[in-house]
């Protein structure tokens, strides 16, 4: 086997229904993964944008990269782990408060991750953090500590940096 | 002008230059079904199933290359589609395939004969339409016709919610179609050609092997001028046959699994392999690890996706092989190769393709090279199995669209409804299909149109009452156990030609194979359905055992 690889793809599609099936069976009638998925509309409503993570060796990926080309949907393809780029994701996590004590320590930790606090109730509340997934990783953990009721996370969304073209 | 949606699809149909729509009617698609009642230009051929009329379109299609079209209702019309979408979508056959649907207010809810027809084709085609409203149409049938027979041809779906055929809307057909997300790469990169023909100047043992690709973009031509301005061997498959004539000193006849000996040692002793619309099917490379160990590899192909997907190659050409093909002329020359020429004729004689006669049997080998010797000119439609690789063994088949048959899907049942569409858009030729026992059955009910439209369809049936294919791997892999494989119990496949309204003919001895071939040659006023009873446990040889090498070649009788 040669090595796996984890690649962000960029995909600009036409904004129809049946799109994003179309995207999501080229992978599993194939039996490859998706990581994370976001679509959403571009400024141009025409068009959504999809960010799609997935990994696999090197002919998986070149066989992602040409089966996603070869939708007649799809406007552009573009395999964002070959130049470099800027990556996002938004977690929504909702945690127990129970006590007053745990509430304050809460908040400080959600300090150190720039996190803020969209809805606070006597017994929970619910954190917004943005970051790469590193940053999102190291969150997601110390929060598990404190018990994490919910969590819902946006998937990557992704762009390649400054006019970069590859 | 205001026209019915219906009305908007079938002159959208005549813009396109549609001479024939296949279907079976059904409540989803009955204005459309009104709307062809009066028609003349585009003319509907009922057919007795909507696989039938999915394999007729796809045969329409191969023997002509230009766009088969199906036409079924909703439901059980739609999915009964699908075997015949499939099949056109592995062999890459320019197919707009037409299914009504319920009206758009039921569309979710289960209503009676609803499907989500979108839903259960998008893995088998190119493309799919859902319409719900009469001003969509004349736009998608446009599309769906641009995209069907441009680039990698493949079916398109349009699946037309009953109120969008009924409601009204403006007629205007686009002039032209620009997809943004679809622009298919016609010329192959120069710097890749050239890097290329400095490969072909160097080789020493170099191969062609050319695949149905080459027939699809019309590249015959152009596949002949390279390979005697080259004279390099070639080998042509299963998909591809009549794209180089088999007839010539160069061809080596088909590769893989029960191809012909000389090209897969060939293969296997090659230092270059120049795929031209070929895509390494596991059929023709048997074992990928002992694959042509020595050769680099040129792959010439429209479809970007299908390179490098099973052997890595070395020079890759994404582009419409008549277009490389005639880019590559211009570069190269005769290659000196003389030692390699000669063994590759010295695998030729000894290995040619051969068979025993037994005592008194109508051996199937034998049969099929008499049809070849008395209908050599004829498109011949081959079903799936063992007939089939016997039909592609022994005749020579000399023109593209000669051989139609269903290689990538192996569609039991494909042949005789395709052999319809074949005839019906090449009148002038004559059409013979080779069916088994096995798949004519599946498919019978298409020797009623056949019929009533008095097609002199040559139907031949090498009958081994066997599921052959299947019978042989497990007399070879099962120990002999011939699980669900009996056919005995068929009826007699003349008597019940004449039954349907057909000329019968049942051959039980090797004398009778030539007489009747000639009657049935005369017979010109319908079909004239032939039961050749061959012998029943025959193995088709050489083969390639699954997993094995191809030099691993099972030869049979040498
Ligand atoms: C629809 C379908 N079902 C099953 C198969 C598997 N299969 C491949 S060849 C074959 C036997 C075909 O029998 P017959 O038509 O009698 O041809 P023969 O091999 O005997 O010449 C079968 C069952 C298939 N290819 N297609
Ligand atoms: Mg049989």
């Amino acid at each position: 086997m040669n090595p796996e690889e984890r690649h962000i793809f960029s995909v600009m599609v036409e904004n129809r229904f049946g799109v994003l099936a179309r995207v999501a069976g080229l992978f599993s009638g194939r039996g490859f993964n998706i990581d994370s998925l976001n679509v959403a509309e571009t400024h141009d409503k025409g068009i959504s944008h999809i960010t799609l993570v997935t990994h696999g060796d090197a002919q998986i990926i070149e066989q992602i990269y040409q089966h996603l080309n070869r939708l007649i949907d799809v406007i552009e393809v573009t395999d964002l782990s070959t130049g470099t780029h800027v990556e996002r994701e938004l977690v929504l996590i909702k945690i127990a408060t129970d006590d007053p004590q745990k509430r304050t320590e809460i908040l400080q930790v959600a300090e150190v991750f720039r996190g803020r606090v969209i809805d606070m109730k006597p017994t929970t509340l619910v954190l917004e953090i943005t970051g790469d997934e590193g940053k999102l990783k190291a969150a997601i953990d110390i929060f598990n500590t404190y018990g994490i009721l919910e969590l819902a996370r946006t998937g990557k969304v992704a762009m390649l940096r400054g006019s970069e073209k590859q | 002008m205001e026209l019915s949606g219906a009305q908007i699809l079938i002159d959208g149909l005549k813009r396109e230059g549609v001479e024939y729509i296949f279907g079976v009617n059904g409540g989803a698609a009955m204005p459309i079904f009104d709307a062809l009642y009066s028609e003349t230009d585009v003319k509907l051929i009922p057919m007795r199933h909507e696989q039938g009329a999915s394999h007729a379109a796809d045969g329409y299609a191969r023997a002509t290359g230009n766009v088969g079209v199906v036409l079924a209702t909703s439901g059980p019309g739609a999915t009964n589609l699908v075997t015949g979408i499939a099949t056109a979508y592995m062999d890459s056959i320019p197919m707009v395939a037409i299914t009504g649907q319920v009206f758009t207010h039921y569309i979710g809810s289960d209503a009676f004969q609803e499907c989500d027809v979108i839903g259960v084709t998008r893995p088998i085609c190119k493309h799919s339409y859902l319409i719900k409203s009469s001003d969509e149409i004349a736009d998608v049938v446009a599309e769906a016709f641009h995209i069907a027979k441009t680039g990698k041809p493949g079916p398109v779906i349009i699946d037309i919610a009953k109120d969008a055929q009924m409601r009204e809307a403006l007629f205007q057909y686009p002039e032209t179609v620009d997809i943004r997300g679809y622009k298919p790469q016609v010329h192959g990169d120069p710097e890749q050609i050239a890097k290329a023909a400095a490969l072909i100047k160097e080789a020493k043992r170099p191969m062609l092997y050319a695949g149905g690709g080459v027939v699809l973009a019309n590249a015959s031509e152009e596949l002949r001028k390279f390979t005697l301005n080259t004279q390099i061997p070639i080998t042509v498959t299963l998909m591809g046959l009549g794209a180089f004539p088999e007839t010539h000193p160069l061809a080596m006849e088909m590769p893989g699994m029960h191809g012909s000996c000389c090209a897969n040692y060939a293969f296997t002793d090659s230092d270059l392999v120049v795929a031209i619309g070929a895509r390494f099917d596991d059929r023709v490379t048997g074992d990928l690890g002992k694959f042509a160990p020595n050769a680099k590899k040129i792959h010439i192909d429209i479809d970007a996706s299908c390179i490098g997907k099973n052997v890595p190659v070395d020079v890759p050409i994404v582009g419409d092989a008549k277009s490389v093909l005639t880019e590559l002329n211009k570069q190269v020359g005769p290659a000196d190769i003389d030692p390699w020429r000669a063994q590759i004729q010295e695998w030729k004689q000894k290995y040619p393709f051969e068979y025993e006669q037994k005592g008194d049997n109508v051996m199937p080998q034998y049969v099929t090279e008499q049809i070849y010797k008395h209908f050599s000119d004829a498109i011949v439609v081959a079903d799936v199995g063992q007939h089939q690789m016997w039909a592609a063994q022994y005749f020579k088949f000399t023109e593209p669209r000669q051989w139609l048959n269903s290689g990538g899907l192996g569609t039991m049942g494909f042949s005789l409804p395709a052999a319809i569409g074949a005839q019906l858009g090449c009148p002038d030729k004559t059409v013979v299909n080779i069916n088994g026992d096995g798949s004519y059955i599946m498919t019978i009910q298409e020797l009623v149109p056949a019929i009533s439209m008095k097609l002199p369809l040559k139907v031949f049936i090498i009958n081994n009452m066997y599921l052959g294919m299947v019978r042989q791997w497990q007399e070879l892999f099962h120990g002999k156990r011939y699980s669900a494989v009996d056919y005995h119990d068929n009826p007699d496949f003349a008597l019940l030609a004449e039954a349907f309204g057909a000329t019968g003919i049942r051959v039980e001895h090797p004398d009778d194979v030539e007489p009747a071939l000639e009657k049935a040659k005369g017979i010109n006023d319908g079909p004239v359905v032939i039961d050749f009873i061959v012998d029943e446990e025959e193995n088709v040889f050489p083969m390639v055992p699954a997993g094995a090498g191809l030099g691993d070649v099972i030869r049979g009788l040498s």
